[in-house]
């Protein structure tokens, strides 16, 4: 079957969909995404978690099919997201702005997308979102497969929770598992988000 | 496989009608995970969520009519006080990417002895409405779980919505697991006092074959709170009394030893969350009739 949806803002389709498909599947095996994780296949470990019109979800228990005219977010549109967020004030789908159509991120940029952080010494470099700095500056990377589903889950946190305390941001990632146990940089690098959000408003 | 996409309820029953066999998909938390394990290759996949009605819910008068596929996270966010046992119990489902898609009609259909959800329904009391396009009905929760993993629904029935006591009184609800998220119960309890009837009702779950109340048990402590006058009296409920209640919701599990614990640990820890789970709504109603009296 051929499913039609938004990812990262910007219209997509795909052909050949087998009907009991994961959107995680799509998302890695036809667009060409792999950020989301293939790890537990049962929304255990949350390492495949997008956002699906806007809600924290794990896209392995997501039909493909399920997604027919919906609106996906990938850790590989996520710095842009976000910065959409920052300019458009909480409105980061790009739906509610004019340049509704030129919005997101292509998925030839997507599929090319790494991380640029930046550097504390020239200042170059602006491709990531604040939690994505974050989780480099705390060192909350270690092997990084829980990565990508951590910084989408915690940055849906922060979106709407900006000063979470310690059991908010347990709550929040109580989803995602880190089988190197780098749970506490982990939390150290949400809360250095939440501090500069803070600063920066 | 199949994938089914009615855009309406009644283009749901009807395509239920003619593929029974067709399994509902909502939440997909269940289904998909079987079938990302090739445990399971339905004909059919019934796709609901473009049924946007399931997704919402009525407080009514007496009851609140949830959609089938409201998501855990809107009845712990709206609904706490209207159904705080099922906001309690949806609190413990999984993690938020789960309470965010699934919903009590995947658990209702589903019918584990497992599912969350359960205990929190039986203690408040609730109808599932289901339909066909022979028509509706309302299933009484008593009589909806019929056997492990099996339900009252005929071949060619959804579940529509489910309709809730909303709490006249105290209600809680305890799950045992080895985390505090992403854990599937080694048992629960769920507890409701009904003070407009000086009833009180429970729930167990993951000690039976199917989710049970302990009605033994609820029996003895109506008996007992009736006759000791605590209704009014507001009183501390007698040690004694909490044991032999206790003691009872221990008798109305019918478990087995399996991974997540053994059968005798089911029954032990029962008993311990029925005697917890009284004592607290039992605190929180003298709470409120001392109030109460207060302003009078």
């Amino acid at each position: 079957m051929r499913v039609n949806f938004t990812v990262n803002g910007r219209q997509q389709e795909a052909d050949d969909v087998w009907e009991g498909e994961s959107l995680l599947y799509v998302l890695r095996e036809r667009m060409g995404l792999p950020g989301s994780k293939n790890a537990c296949e049962q929304g255990e470990c949350g390492s495949c978690t997008v956002r699906l019109d806007g809600v924290p979800v794990c896209s392995c228990l997501v039909a493909a099919g399920q997604v027919e005219g919906r609106d996906v977010v990938t850790v590989e549109g996520l710095a842009d997201f976000a910065r959409q967020r920052a300019q458009h004030g909480g409105c980061a789908s790009g739906a509610c702005g004019d340049d509704a159509g030129k919005a997101g991120t292509s998925l030839q940029d997507a599929q090319q997308w790494q991380s640029k952080p930046s550097d504390s010494q020239t200042g170059e470099g602006d491709e990531l979102s604040p939690i994505q700095q974050a989780f480099i500056d705390a060192g909350a990377v270690q092997c990084g497969f829980c990565t990508p589903g951590l910084l989408v889950a915690a940055d849906e946190m922060l979106e709407h929770n900006p000063s979470p305390t310690d059991a908010d941001i347990r709550e929040a990632l109580s989803g995602n598992l880190c089988r190197c146990t780098g749970y506490e940089k982990i939390m150290d690098a949400v809360r250095l988000a939440a501090a500069r959000q803070s600063e920066a408003v | 496989m199949d994938f089914l996409r009615p855009a309406s309820w009644e283009e749901a029953l009807a395509a239920k009608a003619e593929h029974p066999t067709a399994v509902p998909l909502a939440g997909g938390t269940d289904v998909m995970v079987e079938i990302n394990f090739d445990h399971r290759r339905p004909e059919y996949l019934l796709d609901l969520n473009r049924i946007g009605e399931l997704g919402e819910w009525e407080v009514g008068q007496d009851t609140v009519r949830l959609g089938a596929s409201v998501p855990y996270t809107k009845i712990m966010q709206n609904l706490r006080a209207e159904l705080p046992g099922l906001a309690l119990a949806s609190h413990t489902v999984a993690s938020p990417q789960i309470r965010n898609r699934g919903g009590v009609g995947g658990n209702l259909g589903t019918a584990s002895p497992a599912g969350d959800a359960h205990p929190a329904l039986l203690a408040a009391d609730c109808e599932v409405e289901v339909e066909s396009v022979r028509g509706s009905r309302r299933i009484p929760i008593d009589a909806f779980y019929t056997g492990v993993k099996r339900n009252a629904l005929a071949p060619d029935e959804l579940i529509r919505a489910v309709h809730i006591k909303k709490a006249d009184g105290p209600q809680q609800y305890s799950k045992v697991g080895t985390r505090n998220a992403m854990v599937i119960a080694v048992c629960a309890f769920g507890l409701a006092l009904h003070p407009e009837t000086r009833t009180v009702r429970t729930g167990i779950g993951s000690a039976a074959p199917t989710p049970v109340r302990a009605k033994a048990a609820e029996e003895f402590l109506n008996a007992a709170l009736e006759e000791g006058g605590f209704w009014d009296n507001g009183k501390i409920i007698t040690p004694s009394v909490a044991k032999q209640f206790a003691d009872l919701c221990s008798a109305a599990c019918n478990p087995i030893d399996d991974v997540r614990g053994t059968a005798s640990y089911r029954r032990h820890a029962v008993g311990i969350m029925a005697r917890r789970t009284l004592t607290w709504t039992w605190e929180s109603y003298r709470g409120t009739a001392a109030s109460t009296e207060g302003v009078a």
